[in-house]
């Protein structure tokens, strides 16, 4: 069973039904029995960090979702919750992140004559082979982005797949069991199937 | 490479997908769930989804066509019309979409693009902009004719209202509160398939650092190349001459490809 985790930001259907598409059971996860009652998570989110982790927090998902990482069950999040597992963001005021991974989220430079937000279809470089959530998704497969901030990891070598975007930005990230992606697989026609598909069988 | 965006916009008034001319003497052009599902197999980049009653008309959205359309397809999708407030925005988004188009009401509620920006994010905040030209013909003291200046002034409730906002103010005052993105219409453009307002929107993307969506006035896949070379648009948007089938998106794609614009084939 595959908790998707609604805690308030944005629609959480898209991914269920594209997961729910492959096959797999969901349970939309309110809290943490939710959580604990399943063997994956996917972390979706829109929206600003520090309300994300607010309720997070509130709703004891911060700790359920720390617990299940301990676990070593699987974890994909997506955008702003691939962003949420460092240590903090630009975008923030006041929240830490979940802190599972080291490294920080900053804000796309517009001075270099980019656009910010960074919105629309762009490539998946460098795509680590190993890595099994992009088992058969190939360099310069095109899937769909929307954010203004990126995830730095401090390892670099947890970087998976990378985009251009002014500056090479990490947008697939893999760590044992933690999975992230800065693009929306559900939105992202073939490629991003395939994605969901891999982590569906993982 | 970050790919400029086809858009198929469905202007849907009861449940229909409609297209007029210059915003009036609508014409019906089909099932929108069906509509969305065919851009869906051309690999349109994105849906434009706008209830263009609905802001007129007081009405909400319908929540369950956009519901039944996201259920059909895998691909971003923009809904607008009678957004007014932040539960209306949550709504749309629980029900689908991935971004909300706001218009009439981010001019009348002033703080409502910052409030809906800080709360759900910047990058699903899109502000529309009905946009149309005022030329005006300054004198000289002497009565000698300047050159003449061209202005765009901002219309809300589908065209029907004049704000006496100009374009360009309101396009960085939006982009400031926190807007992700600028849906630009060309109302003297709009439906002519004459092409887009290349000065229209050269003159707004130049404004912002904020991505501009260009709509109104598609007619064939030149004036996509025109707008995303000459105006530095982001997405080209289109309703008619896809609805008609006159152009299929691929098919605007390829000319794009071929004249050497990066686009997602």
């Amino acid at each position: 069973m595959i908790a998707i985790v609604d805690y308030g930001m944005g629609n959480i259907h898209s991914v269920r039904k594209a997961i729910e598409s492959m096959g797999a059971r969901t349970l939309v996860a309110f809290g943490p029995s939710d959580i604990e009652a399943c063997d994956k998570v996917v972390l979706p989110g829109v929206g600003a960090f520090d309300d994300a982790m607010e309720e997070l927090e509130k709703k004891g998902l911060a700790a359920a979702l720390a617990g299940h990482i301990k676990a070593r069950k699987i974890f994909l999040g997506i955008c702003l919750g691939m962003q949420l597992l460092f240590e903090g963001s630009q975008e923030a005021k006041i929240k830490k992140g979940l802190s599972f991974l080291k490294g920080s989220v900053k804000k796309f430079e517009t001075a270099g004559r980019i656009k910010v937000p960074h919105m629309g279809w762009n490539q998946l470089e460098k795509v680590t082979r190993e890595c099994p959530l992009m088992k058969d998704v190939e360099d310069n497969s095109f899937v769909y982005f929307c954010h203004s901030y990126y995830a730095d990891p401090v390892d670099k070598s947890i970087t998976a797949a990378s985009t251009d975007y002014g500056i090479d930005f990490t947008s697939v990230i893999w760590q044992d069991n933690i999975y992230g992606v800065q693009f929306h697989p559900e939105k992202s026609q073939e490629a991003g199937l395939k994605i969901l598909k891999n982590f569906v069988n993982l | 490479m970050l790919t400029k965006r086809i858009i198929p916009c469905l202007d849907i008034k009861e449940s229909r997908v409609v297209k007029g001319v210059k915003f009036l003497g609508l014409k019906d052009a089909g099932d929108p769930v069906e509509v969305a599902k065919i851009y869906d197999r051309q690999q349109a980049d994105e849906l434009v989804f706008l209830d263009i009653t609905a802001s007129f008309e007081n009405r909400k959205t319908l929540i369950g066509l956009v519901e039944e359309i996201a259920q059909n397809i895998y691909m971003p999708f923009t809904v607008g019309g009678g957004i007014r407030d932040l539960e209306d925005i949550r709504d749309l988004l629980n029900a689908g979409a991935d971004k909300v188009s706001i218009n009439t009401a981010a001019v009348k509620f002033p703080g409502l693009i910052s409030d809906a920006s800080r709360k759900f994010g910047s990058q699903c905040i899109v502000v529309a902009i009905d946009a149309k030209k005022v030329t005006s013909h300054p004198k000289t003291t002497l009565g000698a004719s300047k050159p003449e200046i061209t202005s765009w002034q901002v219309y809300i409730n589908g065209g029907r209202t004049p704000t006496g906002l100009d374009a360009i103010d309101w396009a960085k005052k939006a982009a400031g509160s926190g807007a992700g993105e600028i849906l630009l219409t060309s109302m003297d453009y709009d439906g002519t398939k004459d092409g887009y307002d290349l000065l229209l929107t050269k003159s707004i993307a130049g404004a912002v650092t904020i991505p501009i969506i260009a709509s109104g006035g598609a007619g064939k896949p030149e004036h996509f190349y025109d707008v995303f070379t000459q105006a530095g648009a982001d997405a080209g948007l289109a309703a008619s001459i896809f609805h008609y089938q006159e152009l299929s998106v691929r098919q605007v794609k390829e000319y794009l490809l071929q004249k050497g614009v990066a686009v997602r084939l």
